[in-house]
């Protein structure tokens, strides 16, 4: 990936944390954690990848996006307000009485929501239902989803996964967040899902590991799936928990709390000051 | 009835999903490993490369129906009632329900007429749990030609179907002209003493009841309710005003079911008697389909007991 392009993009998705973080703390509830964790992606995804048009959010040949772990709606929430879905300024309208934006991704009401999700593991499945769709019409476009590492403790997960490698769905993609810790703890003491490269494999997926913050990763890898012609690929993105507010890094006590005030500026200041760093 | 034709709704399923297939493509079928059972193996035959089967899976079933509905496709997902609403309500309410996608589901097997394969079969709950589910319209065609015609009206209907169909053979009560419409009770046979309302194979019944109370020289109105959400409250409203008492009838609990749709209605918007003729809160059992609907009650010569007791109320 070029300099430029690798700017543009962790400018975007410091921008995206940003507005994470904005949302949350507004709506005193939600999921940061897990957010902050695939912020890269999601910026690599809608400024780059995707063939989308905020002006036309349901033309009919854009590529799907399913955000299987739907508690990090703020994640794409912001992503799709910087991208111009819908104003930036929405944000700290999540999670309010009235508001579009729900605590999770509702497909009927918000522009850019591909799929309503948010109990885990159905989420996938609909993105393979998506693939089913786009292979039987032939249809080019390709179909991406986000799993949280925890979320594939839920069966229907490998459910969903044996239907695609068994129909050799190439057109889906499917991340795996993997930041090793869910609400009880890190996944290892709850109930651990790994090894989850061997598990798609056995399942006939095709399966990249990568570093889920390094924009060079995340473009090889999601190319690299798109050569693949007779297996789905997931891509274990190793994250960091947090990523890009220091105090949440690595603490499962923010997967599912917002800041405080006090807490909130620290962020602001930090994530404010990375921006202005990469501008 | 020994002269009557008889077939299963099922039956009915799967013909106008052939018929279906041979008037657009625009639709997949699924299963989830009971193409046989539920009849859509005669759309699988007819054309195989647009049926999938999701194997013994049935919740990720109904979560990729609603992916391929998120594509703007129709979809018709099968198992039976049991593992349809039972197994799978969640993905239905949160994959399907929420977003309020065009996904037909097609559940057999309902009721107690599964017969020998026993309780843990026979599905009951079925209509009672899909009617809590917002935007959800449920189906209960009472014989062959209501169940093909109920088919073919629910591919075009825009929002979640749960059609609900039996393995039973039983009787064919319309014919080729009957008229179905979604949400449209049907009135069968004019009465001013009592109305039955029936739904599924008790609609055949509540008919044949009707012969028994005529007899006794009461004057039962019979309805045929095919679509028990949205209810079609201007029949029952109407029923309920001009002969003043009600019986429901149903293969399926008298918790949830049609019994407790119009006792609800009727609670608030015009009390009279509604007496419910069901399974009541129990479990089925194996057995032989018809000697299990003589066990459970759910006869003619029940339903005109129920019919008695109604009209007695009167008094």
């Amino acid at each position: 990936m070029d300099q430029h392009k690798k700017k543009e993009l962790s400018i975007a998705a410091c921008k995206i944390r940003r507005s994470i973080i904005d949302g949350v703390h507004s709506a005193k509830a939600g999921h940061p954690g897990g957010s902050l964790s695939i912020a890269d992606l999601m910026a690599y995804l809608y400024f780059d990848k995707m063939n989308i048009d905020p002006e036309n959010p349901k033309k009919e040949d854009r590529d799907r996006f399913v955000l299987s772990k739907g508690h990090a709606a703020p994640a794409l929430y912001a992503t799709l307000a910087h991208r111009g879905f819908f104003p930036v300024e929405e944000m700290i309208t999540l999670r309010h009485t009235g508001a579009r934006l729900q605590g999770h991704p509702d497909m009927k009401n918000i522009p850019g929501v591909d799929m309503s999700s948010g109990s885990l593991g159905q989420g996938i499945s609909c993105a393979v239902g998506m693939a089913l769709s786009a292979k039987h019409f032939e249809n080019p476009w390709r179909v991406y989803t986000v799993l949280g590492d925890g979320e594939c403790e839920e069966g229907q997960v490998w459910e969903a996964a044996m239907f695609a490698g068994n129909k050799k769905l190439s057109n889906l993609t499917a991340y795996v967040d993997f930041n090793n810790l869910q609400i009880d703890g890190s996944c290892d003491e709850v109930n651990s899902p790994a090894p989850l490269d061997k598990k798609f494999e056995a399942f006939g997926w095709n399966v990249i590991v990568i570093d889920g913050h390094n924009f060079d990763q995340i473009e090889e890898a999601t190319l690299a799936a798109e050569k693949v012609t007779d297996k789905p690929t997931a891509i274990i993105m190793n994250t960091i928990k947090g990523k890009g507010v220091s105090y949440m890094e690595n603490v499962c006590g923010w997967h599912g709390k917002a800041p405080g005030d006090e807490d909130y500026a620290v962020a602001v200041k930090e994530l404010d000051e990375m921006l202005a760093g990469l501008m | 009835m020994a002269d009557v034709k008889k077939i299963a709704t099922r039956d009915g399923y799967g013909a106008a999903l052939v018929e279906l297939g041979k008037e657009r493509d625009d639709f997949i079928v699924m299963d989830a490993d009971l193409a046989e059972a539920t009849k859509t193996g005669a759309f699988k035959k007819a054309f195989p490369e647009r049926f999938y089967d999701c194997g013994i899976a049935e919740g990720n079933m109904m979560s990729i129906a609603a992916g391929i509905a998120a594509t703007g496709k129709k979809v018709f997902a099968s198992s039976f009632a049991m593992f349809a609403a039972g197994r799978a309500f969640e993905q239905i309410r949160n994959s399907i329900g929420y977003p309020h996608l065009n996904v037909v589901i097609g559940a057999t097997h309902a009721g107690i007429s599964v017969g020998e394969d026993g309780a843990t079969h026979q599905c009951c709950e079925d209509i009672g749990i899909m009617r809590t589910i917002p935007g959800m319209t449920i189906i209960n065609p009472a014989d062959y030609t209501e169940a093909f015609k109920a088919v073919k009206a629910a591919v075009n209907h825009d929002g979640p179907v749960y059609m609900r169909f039996g393995r039973l053979a039983v009787p064919v009560v319309f014919d080729d002209d009957y008229t179905f419409e979604i949400g449209k009770g049907v009135e069968l046979k004019e009465g001013t003493d009592v109305t039955i309302i029936a739904t599924g194979l008790m609609v055949a019944e509540a008919l044949e009841a009707y012969e028994i109370l005529k007899n006794e020289g009461i004057s039962a109105r019979i309805i045929n309710m095919a679509t028990i959400k949205p209810l079609d409250t201007e029949i029952v409203l109407k029923a309920a005003k001009e002969t003043g008492v009600i019986v429901t009838a149903e293969e399926h609990s008298v918790i949830g079911g049609l019994g407790s749709a119009v006792s609800e209605y009727l609670s608030e918007n015009y009390p009279v008697p509604v007496l419910k003729l069901g399974v009541y809160d129990t479990f089925g059992m194996s057995g032989p389909a018809n000697e299990l609907l003589d066990k459970f009650g759910l006869r003619a010569k029940d339903i005109a007991e129920k019919a008695r007791k109604a009209v007695a109320l009167k008094k």
